[in-house]
Parts: structure tokens; sequence; C-alpha cells
């Protein structure tokens, strides 16, 4: 997946995690949590949604990594770089 | 021959979860739904754990810990569970405290709290603020040397009315005390502040009914009447669990017991570092309970006015000390009306609860264990008189449960109401680590417990059972595909 992709493919995860939120005016280096309404739990569904979709282990010391679109993606570029997007 | 209760289960499982309370419950229901096959055990004749309820002669039915819970429920339950659960879950609205130091009505959120803060309290509006806004931002890996009582220290020095308001309903909620560490209260508190307090409507009989169905659906096999007796381990990796006298194998289990009975009981000692053995055993446990029930007859009403839950305590300060005694000054009244059950029998029923020591009811002979009983119905039907006159005249049916009865049915050590203290957190995390494949699942830290702690940790683990069986799939593929190149 290109960077693109993967930011597509978490604006689908979240859409789902948090349906009422408007993600269209997301900003890519600020904190999810300062835009929207996130706790803890919503991170823990974004990991295992990952997991379940593509198959990606992130360790539970690198969920801080998943503060923000720009640290995510970048966390994730590696890992789904081989990686065709499903949906 | 006496019934099986495993016929036609399997061999083998990727997971056997252990106990049906709310953590064990959706624990299962997120694995299942993953994929894996799951098999539940519960050694009890109906699923639920704590969350549980009883039927009487004369259409009523009695819940045991649905006092109310906070606003978060609703998400986790559309989540982790379906729509028709989490559309269930409503609102109750009228909480009242009636204590020497004050007696008020609220809906129990931060809008009317900061109102009866600032106005009846008179605090200045920025204190309050301030501790709102502390209090929301703390979060479980936080400073745990602050105490709750420092906490309430340096906000509200000297002012013990504003420490009761603010300390009695969550010392209800998970038994937790002033001197327990400051961000076990304030996470709780701020999770009940962001909307107030929620019931599900239909009764925990109906809750456990739907979630049956839904772990059904999603391919768990639940069964009940099935006593988990130990865990199998072999090289610090779980092979099965031992129900009912058979072995179930297994590559992964979720204990939803007792965390201290888990692991001193059910894995065994030889399979656990000295040091992690010390650890566990060290672990306090939170208080355990005692309630007395009561049930109207049928054309019998309690008057809406009466409110939804009550505080009530006649001691003169909030002293965590009192609040166990046997010596009974504080209750909180649950009155349930028939909304509660809305396509039931329409009946009023209430359950007064109160937080005790397992130690003051354990040690009595059968005698003075019945005398106690009789006692604690008797002096609560006489502190009820003061809201609800001549309630004894209008019952159809009272009886009362100890620290004993909790223990009897969920098999928890000295009958805990809401797990352990803050340090059974870390210990329950880190089982894992000292046997692969080895979970533990239900109420720890203070801040895992009540239905909403323990709906969401059992999904916290079920991520952590999700990550190490897919990763062991991914590694044995990379095997086979290691094999089919060479
Ligand atoms: C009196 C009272 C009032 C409460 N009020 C509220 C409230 O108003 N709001 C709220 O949110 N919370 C309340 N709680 C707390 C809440 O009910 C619990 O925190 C929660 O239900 C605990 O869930 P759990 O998953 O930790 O497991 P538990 O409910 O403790 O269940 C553990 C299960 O494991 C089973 N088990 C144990 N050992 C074995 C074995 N060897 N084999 C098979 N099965 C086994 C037990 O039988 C039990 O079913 C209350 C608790 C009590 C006691």
């Amino acid at each position: 997946m290109t960077l693109a992709e993967i930011r597509e493919e978490i604006i689908d995860i979240l859409h789902d995690i948090a349906p009422d939120e408007d993600l269209s005016e997301l900003k890519d280096d600020v904190d999810f949590r300062e835009q929207l309404e996130l706790d803890s739990m919503d991170f823990l569904d974004i990991v295992m949604e990952l997991r379940k979709r593509h198959r990606v282990q992130i360790p539970e010391e690198d969920y801080g990594e998943l503060a923000s679109m720009h640290r995510t993606v970048t966390y994730l570029e590696p890992l789904l770089k081989d990686v065709a997007r499903v949906s | 021959m006496p019934r099986d209760f495993l016929q036609g289960v399997q061999s083998e499982y990727d997971v056997v979860v252990i106990g049906s309370g709310l953590a064990g419950l959706t624990c299962a229901n997120t694995l299942g739904r993953a994929g894996y096959s799951v098999l539940l055990v519960e050694q009890h004749y109906k699923l639920g754990g704590m969350a549980t309820w009883f039927k009487r002669p004369g259409g009523h039915i009695f819940d045991i810990s649905l006092h109310g819970f906070p606003v978060g429920m609703i998400k986790s339950c559309r989540r982790y569970w379906t729509r028709e659960i989490a559309d269930s879950i409503i609102q109750l609205k009228n909480i009242r405290f009636d204590n020497p130091m004050f007696s008020l009505t609220t809906t129990f959120d931060r809008e009317d709290f900061t109102r009866l803060l600032t106005e009846r309290f008179q605090l200045e509006p920025s204190t309050v603020h301030e501790f709102f806004d502390h209090v929301r931002s703390m979060n479980f890996y936080d400073d745990q040397a602050t105490t709750t009582r420092q906490l309430f220290d340096r906000f509200f020095p000297g002012r013990e009315d504003v420490i009761r308001l603010l300390m009695e309903p969550i010392t209800y909620a998970n038994g937790s005390t002033l001197e327990d560490p400051a961000l076990s209260y304030g996470i709780v508190f701020s999770n009940f502040m962001s909307k107030g307090v929620f019931t599900f409507e239909g009764g925990t009989d109906r809750l456990i009914g739907l979630m049956q169905k839904d772990l059904v659906k999603n391919g768990v096999d639940p069964r009940i009447r099935c006593n988990a007796e130990n865990i199998m381990v072999h090289r610090g990796q779980v092979t099965g669990v031992q129900v009912n006298g058979r072995m179930i194998r297994t590559r992964a289990v979720v204990s939803n017991a007792n965390l201290k009975s888990t692991i001193l009981n059910l894995v065994g000692q030889e399979h656990l570092d000295r040091g992690f053995v010390n650890e566990t055993s060290a672990v306090r446990l939170n208080n355990s309970s005692t309630q007395v029930y009561m049930a109207l007859k049928e054309d019998e009403r309690i008057d809406e006015s009466t409110g939804d839950l009550l505080f009530s305590s006649t001691a003169p300060l909030f002293r965590t000390d009192a609040l166990l005694s046997r010596d009974v000054t504080s209750r909180t009244y649950s009155f349930y009306y028939p909304r509660t059950r809305p396509t039931g029998r329409p009946r009023c029923l209430v359950v007064s609860s109160t937080n005790a020591n397992y130690s003051d009811w354990a040690g009595l002979s059968s005698e003075d264990y019945e005398a106690s009983k009789k006692d604690l119905v008797e002096t609560t039907l006489v502190a009820i008189e003061k809201y609800l006159p001549n309630l004894r005249d209008r019952l159809d049916h009272v009886e009362a449960a100890t620290p004993l009865t909790f223990k009897h049915y969920t098999r928890h050590v000295h009958g805990s109401s809401f797990g352990t203290k803050f340090e059974g957190l870390a210990v329950s995390r880190s089982l894992p680590e000292q046997v692969r494949g080895l979970f533990h699942a239900g109420s720890v830290g203070i801040i895992m417990s009540g239905w909403l702690g323990a709906i969401n940790y059992g999904v916290i683990v079920a991520n952590g059972v999700d990550a190490m069986l897919s990763k062991v799939e991914t590694q044995s593929s990379d095997v086979a595909n290691l094999v089919t190149e060479v």
C-alpha cells in the first residue's frame, strides 16, 4: 500500500469506530485525541481492525505511534508496503 | 447417571474461557466473532457471574448488580455485542443523597455537580473546573503515589462534605477508598460524570439472555455447570483445561475466575516464578457486600419521587472503615419500578446494599450466621422507614445476601465484589509472560471492575489472545512456506 492508501484505510477504520465524527477536516499532524472523541478502547479497536484486515501485529509498546494520522501512516508504511488494499 | 454438561463438546478448541462474568462473556464473544473456536465454561447454573438475578414467587425478579453504570456501556455494547443490547441502555435521572451533612437530588453528571458544588457548597467555579479537568485527564499508567485523600486535600482542603459527595458513590461503585491511588477514583468518577448513571431496560436476565444469543451466533459454545478444575501447562505453555474431570485441549486459556485463585490454585505454582507467586499472594482484594432484597406486594407502588438510587448514611463523617463495619450506618438503596421490566409483570422492588468485610461473616457458627442475617434484614427495614413508611407491611418477600453468598455463587476469594486493588492489574496483565497462552480477564485494579470495566477488559484481553494466536498462525505458515521453498 502507498502512503495515500494507508491513510484512506485508516479513515475507513475511523468511520466504523466513530460513525458520528466528521473526518473530512482531519488534520494529519494534530493528535487524533485533540480532534476526535477517541478513548483508549478506540485505539485498541484500530489495532484489532488492522490485525484483522492485514495481519499486522502492533505490539502494545507501540500503541503510542498511533497518536496522529501522520505518525500512524509513517509507522505502518514499512509494515504494509507489500500488502494490497483489501476494501 | 448424573447429566453430562459437557455432552457433545469437542476435544480441542482454539480458546477455552473459564467463567462467564461480563469480562469472560465479552472476551469469548470477541474471539468467537474473530473466527476462533471458543469453549466457555461456567461452574454456576447461570451465565453472568455477578451480573445476575433471581426470581421469587409472585413475579418478583431481583437484580444483584444492576444499580448503575456509566454511559460508556452504550458504546461498548454496540461495538462488542449488539445494537439491541446498546439500545436498551437508559439513564437513571434521580440520584439522591441523604446524610447528616446534606440531602440533595442530582442527575450525577458534570453539569449538575458543577451547579451543586458552586451554588450549594459555595466553591469557586475555577476550582471545580480544574478538579473536573484534572480527574478527566487521568490515565491508568499515571502516577500512583497520589492517594484519593491527597487529591481531595489539594482541591478541597478541609471540606469533608465535598469529599463525601464526590467519594461516597464511587466507594459503593468499586470499593475504592481514600487510601487507594487517586487515579483509580478519578477514572471511574469521570466515567460517571460524563453523562450520568445508566441502567439496562429489561433487567439483567434480559441482558444475559441477549448476550447468550449473540455468543451462540458467533460460534461460542457456552456451558453451564462446568467447573474448571485445572489449567494444564507443559513447558511453559498452556495445553488444556480439566473441566468436570475431562481434559479439553486448547492453545489459549482465558480465566475470568478470581485472579488469585486462577494463579495460585488453577495453574499450580510449580509452573510459575517464585517472585510472581509472591507478587500474586500480596495482591489485596476489594471488599465484599451485603444486600437486602425487598419485594412489594403486587398492587403496592413506590412513588417515583423516591428516586432511582439513594446514598443514605447516618454517620456524621464519611469514613471507609465505617462503610465496611458490621455496625451499618450507610446503605445504598436501589428502587426498581415497573419500568425496569416494561414487558414483565409490573412490580416494585428495593435492594439495599452495603460494603462489607468477609471476615466479619466467615467465622460465625450457623446459628450466629442465621441470626446475623436476620438482624441485617431487621435493621434495614427500620432504616428504610424514613423513606418508605410502613414498608414492612407492604412487602411480599424479603431476604438477605452476605459475603458468603457472593463467594458461594462466584467462587471469588473472600466474596470480593469488585475484584482486586490496583496492584492486581499488573499481575493480571503479566500472566501471559509467565505461561504462554494463559490470560486473565476479570475485575482487577479497581478500574477494570464494574460492568463497563469488566466488558472493556474482556476486549483488551481478547486482543492479546488474538495477537498471540494469529502470530502463531503466521509463524507456522512461514514455516510452511519455507518448507515448500526448500
Ligand atoms: C452487590 C454488588 C453490586 C454491584 N453493583 C454494580 C453496579 O451497580 N454497577 C456496576 O457496574 N458494577 C456493579 N458491581 C460489580 C460488577 O457486578 C462486577 O465488577 C462484574 O460483574 C464482574 O465481572 P467479571 O467479569 O470480573 O466476573 P464475575 O462476575 O466475578 O464472574 C466470574 C465468573 O467465573 C466463574 N468461575 C469462577 N471460577 C470458576 C471455575 N473454576 N470454573 C468455571 N467457572 C468459574 C464464576 O462462577 C463467575 O460466573 C456490583 C457487584 C456486587 C457484588
